[in-house]
């Protein structure tokens, strides 16, 4: 099956973009889900709420929001544009800061269950043998939470490579820059191209299934969030 | 039972009301968001018993989706060529009618677009510009060439940005996201648009001429209000509103 250059470009650029915002997440999200899992604070629901929004907010919210908010009216984009950066819509790194809001519960949410599920006394026990805070979390909750952050990281670079509607609305669609593999397929389809549809699809639907598969049969309980 | 009894009656008068009302869905390019809502406004005062609804889209969409039997009874397309296909695959009712040809302008939200030619866009200036994507999307197509014929299109290419349809590509350039934008006088034209700067008629020698056909669909074949409906395109109210708009409107020498 050839792939046409185009559609190898945008595919790259897929993997470009899952694997920046996976990274990003796991330092974003990391504290995140520490934070959810242990504190007793009122202000957990809220949170939690918040970073559990994109779960079911319409890519259609976060995108409109993301287009008014990173352009030149926006607070987002003043501050770009002081910066020196310029605007972020229509920027690969505008669908970065779009997808790092678009995949961070897939991030935190297995992180938190992994941390809640490592119990008090292991860490109490770390504490007695004066580990600091920091020792504790790298040599003994990270170790044991590892199966969680594979699983997160997982998660959420299927679910960026999975991005659609966020992607429509703020990328403007350019070749090597914002036209991922998702986009790709829509423009084909738009198109009356088929053929070219079904193969980038079928590349899409491959990978997914066997991104999946892998997980389940590591770990059966990993989707159950 | 009994309690049941008034929902049931109810039900069945919400039921046997839709099955009386005369009720049709149109399909409509983005580029006739405002036209067309005046046309149906108008309409119904005309025809009070029948409701149209209507809905927004890419014309090559909406030629996809009927030929999968999309619930639409009419189709209004910003190129002709998408409802002659589906005339020949036997999806349509009626022939296909002409009913406007379109323009392109300039257009945007923060500078001066009557100012402009489309020389000016390579002004490093414009960091982005917005058109429709001309891969399917019949605005699009016309900007590529419009661009091309001018020399211009090497240039502006790497600024590029490209929307959805007409109405999507609008909206980079409304929100300040892209400088300017090539769409549809007849979005430039609405009150919403027009309010935040002018335009720029691009010369229609430039480009092949957008010409836009609709037809009434073959599952419409027996819907009245349908046929009504395309009829009433050719009324004075509805051609008065595409002028307004500034569609040429078929048989009618361009400006």
């Amino acid at each position: 099956m050839m792939l046409s250059p185009g559609d190898w470009q945008a595919l790259v650029l897929t993997l470009q973009l899952a694997g920046i915002v996976t990274l990003i997440l796991f330092v974003l999200g990391t504290p995140i889900a520490w934070w959810l899992a242990r504190t007793q604070s009122k202000w957990k629901a809220p949170v939690g709420a918040v970073a559990a929004l994109p779960l079911v907010l319409p890519p259609s919210v976060l995108g409109f929001y993301l287009l008014l908010m990173m352009g030149p009216n926006g607070w987002v984009g003043a501050l770009t544009q002081w910066l020196g950066i310029g605007l972020l819509p229509f920027t690969f790194w505008g669908l970065v800061v779009a997808s790092v809001f678009y995949s961070l519960p897939f991030m935190v949410q297995p992180l938190q269950s992994a941390f809640e599920s490592l119990g008090e006394r292991t860490l109490e026990a770390a504490a007695t043998l004066r580990a600091s805070p920091l020792d504790r979390f790298y040599s003994v909750a990270a170790p044991i939470a590892l199966p969680g952050f594979i699983t997160a990281g997982i998660l959420t670079f299927a679910h960026t490579v999975g991005e659609f509607g966020v992607v429509l609305m703020i990328g403007g669609n350019i070749p090597g820059e914002t036209r991922v593999a998702s986009v790709q397929i829509f423009d084909h389809v738009e198109a009356l191209q088929y053929g070219e549809a079904h193969k980038l699809s079928a590349v899409l639907l491959v990978f997914s299934f066997l991104v999946l598969l892998a997980l389940y049969i590591w770990r059966p309980k990993a989707l159950r969030l | 039972m009994i309690r049941l009894r008034p929902f049931l009656f109810a039900a069945l008068m919400l039921l046997s009301g839709h099955a009386a009302a005369e009720k049709f869905t149109i399909a409509a390019a983005a580029d006739l968001k405002f036209a067309m809502d005046e046309i149906i406004a108008h309409y119904r005062q005309d025809h009070p018993a029948d409701t149209p609804r209507v809905i927004y889209g890419s014309s090559g969409k909406f030629h996809t989706q009927i030929q999968r039997n999309a619930p639409y009874d009419l189709y209004f397309s910003a190129d002709i060529a998408y409802p002659r296909l589906l005339e020949q695959a036997g999806f349509a009712a009626a022939p296909v009618r002409p009913y406007a040809l379109g323009r392109i302008v300039l257009w945007s939200a923060t500078m001066d677009a009557s100012r402009m030619s489309l020389a000016s866009l390579a002004d490093p200036a414009i960091r982005r510009v917005a058109i429709a994507n001309p891969r399917h999307a019949p605005y699009g197509k016309r900007a590529e060439e419009a661009l091309r014929a001018t020399g211009q299109w090497d240039k502006v290419e790497p600024k590029l940005v490209y929307g959805e349809n007409i109405a999507h590509t609008a909206q980079f350039v409304q929100t300040g996201n892209a400088q300017v934008g090539i769409i549809a006088l007849a979005l430039a034209l609405n009150p919403a648009l027009s309010r935040q700067g002018g335009y720029w008629l691009i010369p229609d020698s430039l480009h092949e001429p957008l010409e836009q056909g609709f037809i009434v669909t073959a599952r419409a074949r027996n819907n009245a209000a349908a046929h009504r409906f395309a009829d009433y395109m050719d009324s004075a109210a509805a051609r008065a509103v595409m002028v307004k708009y500034g569609f040429v409107l078929p048989g009618e020498a361009g400006k």
